[in-house]
């Protein structure tokens, strides 16, 4: 063991509680079920807030009401601040505005094609109003222009809506014949 | 802790910080009671029977379309029943935390879906009926989600924030939703002789239960039921036409109104049995 002469102070064991190492330790955190997204990349982290007692506040947007990764989400954002030194931590739960996945920056849009799960499009303008609009009512998917992570092709056909999370889509490449996922538009 | 906008306290992150999301989550922190989330003028008893009661329809239909796992046609099928259930079951969560919030009892997520009876449960009856065939399953999900989008849609402007929000985010999901049971009711009417048979049997089935869905909200909270009934009678009729089937004529069964005054069929005891059980078996358990 190390002595030293004198004993550490608070201030320099403990980092300095600065909005900006909180928000980099906060948006660093991978996401449970895509670890290739940190929580900034995927849109859910909303903010990060720091108040003048040290306490850091830090806000993510559920994707799906349902979304069972929210917990692990939480605890692991409160787990890395508190290891990095913030002794107090608060996770809030913003839940208006609803998270969109045009909230998905470029980089989680790469990180995602990486690894084999198209992108998402724009996600379409469905906003609350009294104007449902008409029903999707075609008997066979619709064909839109998904290009297929492996091989580039736009021939692609989807094969189901909902996947192993409630955030993906099942595809399939007409091409290289390849079955893939979509990140779904919501 | 204080929160700028009150419906952020509504999914506070459980003060004992693990990652539960079952029962025993401690999802709600009864440390922020939230009395002042209630908008001046708003009638809370009536918000609390409201949210209560939209809960329940999440939660039973949710549990009915987890009954398809290992029974559905095909595996993506069966992925995305579940899926939706899980929507669902994310909805009445938020649903029932905000019901405990606004009648000031405190009462937890798991008090409303595990520690009530039959009788105290309001969803409509068309949730708790058995899942049937494929076909009466999706007549079922076509005419709810239908519904519930049609709803969801104008509560976004609620004057409760907490409902808004939790409206406008089920608004996007239950889209999904709708879509997913238009499609499979145009390829089962539209398909083969067979298939448009067991069909047409299922919207019989199903329909002398519509009616329910839009009996009067009597706290007078909410949007008037009535005036959803328009919009989603317009969609079921579309999707209807499309899969060249016709709207039946069908009177409503048992009341129109039973399963919001809690008068429910026999299936929902058998339902809340099975949900239930582990949680009345070991009280308080957390995982």
């Amino acid at each position: 063991m190390v002595t030293t002469e004198r004993s550490l102070s608070a201030a320099e064991v403990l980092p300095q509680p600065s909005p900006a190492r909180a928000r980099q330790i906060a948006a660093a955190v991978p996401d449970p079920e895509l670890p290739m997204l940190t929580l900034a990349d995927l849109g859910v982290l909303r903010g990060v807030e720091v108040d003048e007692d040290g306490v850091v506040t830090a806000s993510l947007t559920p994707t799906y009401s349902g979304c069972p990764a929210m917990a692990e989400m939480r605890a692991e954002v409160a787990a890395r601040l508190t290891r990095a030194g913030f002794r107090e931590v608060r996770i809030r739960t913003v839940l208006d505005p609803p998270w969109t996945s045009d909230w998905i920056t470029p980089r989680g849009r790469s990180a995602l094609a990486e690894h084999g799960i198209a992108p998402p499009a724009a996600a379409p303008a469905q906003g609350p109003g009294p104007s449902p609009g008409p029903v999707p009512v075609e008997l066979f998917p619709t064909r839109r222009a998904v290009r297929c992570p492996r091989c580039g092709s736009a021939d692609t056909e989807e094969t189901s809506r909902f996947a192993a999370t409630a955030c993906r889509a099942l595809h399939r490449c007409r091409s290289c014949l390849e079955p893939f996922e979509l990140f779904k538009e919501i | 802790m204080s929160n700028d906008h009150v419906y952020l306290s509504l999914a506070e992150a459980s003060s004992e910080g693990d990652a539960h999301w079952a029962f025993g989550t401690g999802f709600q922190d009864p440390l922020h009671g939230v009395d002042t989330a209630v908008p001046a003028g708003v009638d809370r008893a009536g918000l609390a029977a409201y949210c209560l009661a939209l809960g329940d329809d999440a939660l039973v239909l949710a549990q009915r379309l987890a009954q398809w796992c290992t029974h559905a046609p095909e595996l993506e099928e069966e992925v995305a029943l579940a899926n939706i259930g899980l929507d669902l079951l994310g909805q009445a969560r938020l649903l029932y935390s905000r019901a405990g919030q606004a009648d000031g009892s405190g009462r937890t997520e798991d008090d409303f879906a595990y520690f009530r009876d039959a009788g105290d449960f309001r969803n409509v009856r068309l949730a708790e009926l058995p899942n049937g065939d494929f076909a009466f399953s999706t007549a079922r999900l076509l005419v709810l989600s239908a519904w519930r989008l049609a709803l969801f849609q104008r509560l976004a402007g609620s004057a409760d924030p907490v409902l808004a929000a939790v409206a406008g985010k089920g608004v996007k999901e239950l889209a999904y939703h709708r879509e997913y049971a238009a499609r499979w009711t145009v390829r089962l009417g539209d398909g083969t002789e067979y298939s448009h048979g067991r069909m047409r049997r299922a919207v019989d089935e199903v329909w002398p239960y519509v009616e329910e869905l839009f009996a009067p909200d009597e706290g007078g909270f909410g949007v008037d039921p009535v005036d959803v009934r328009g919009a989603v009678e317009e969609t079921l009729a579309q999707v209807l036409t499309a899969a060249t089937l016709a709207t039946p004529a069908a009177l409503p069964r048992g009341g129109a109104d039973g399963g919001r005054r809690g008068a429910h069929t026999e299936h929902l005891g058998p339902l809340l049995a099975e949900l239930q059980s582990v949680a009345r078996a070991h009280p308080g358990a957390a995982w």
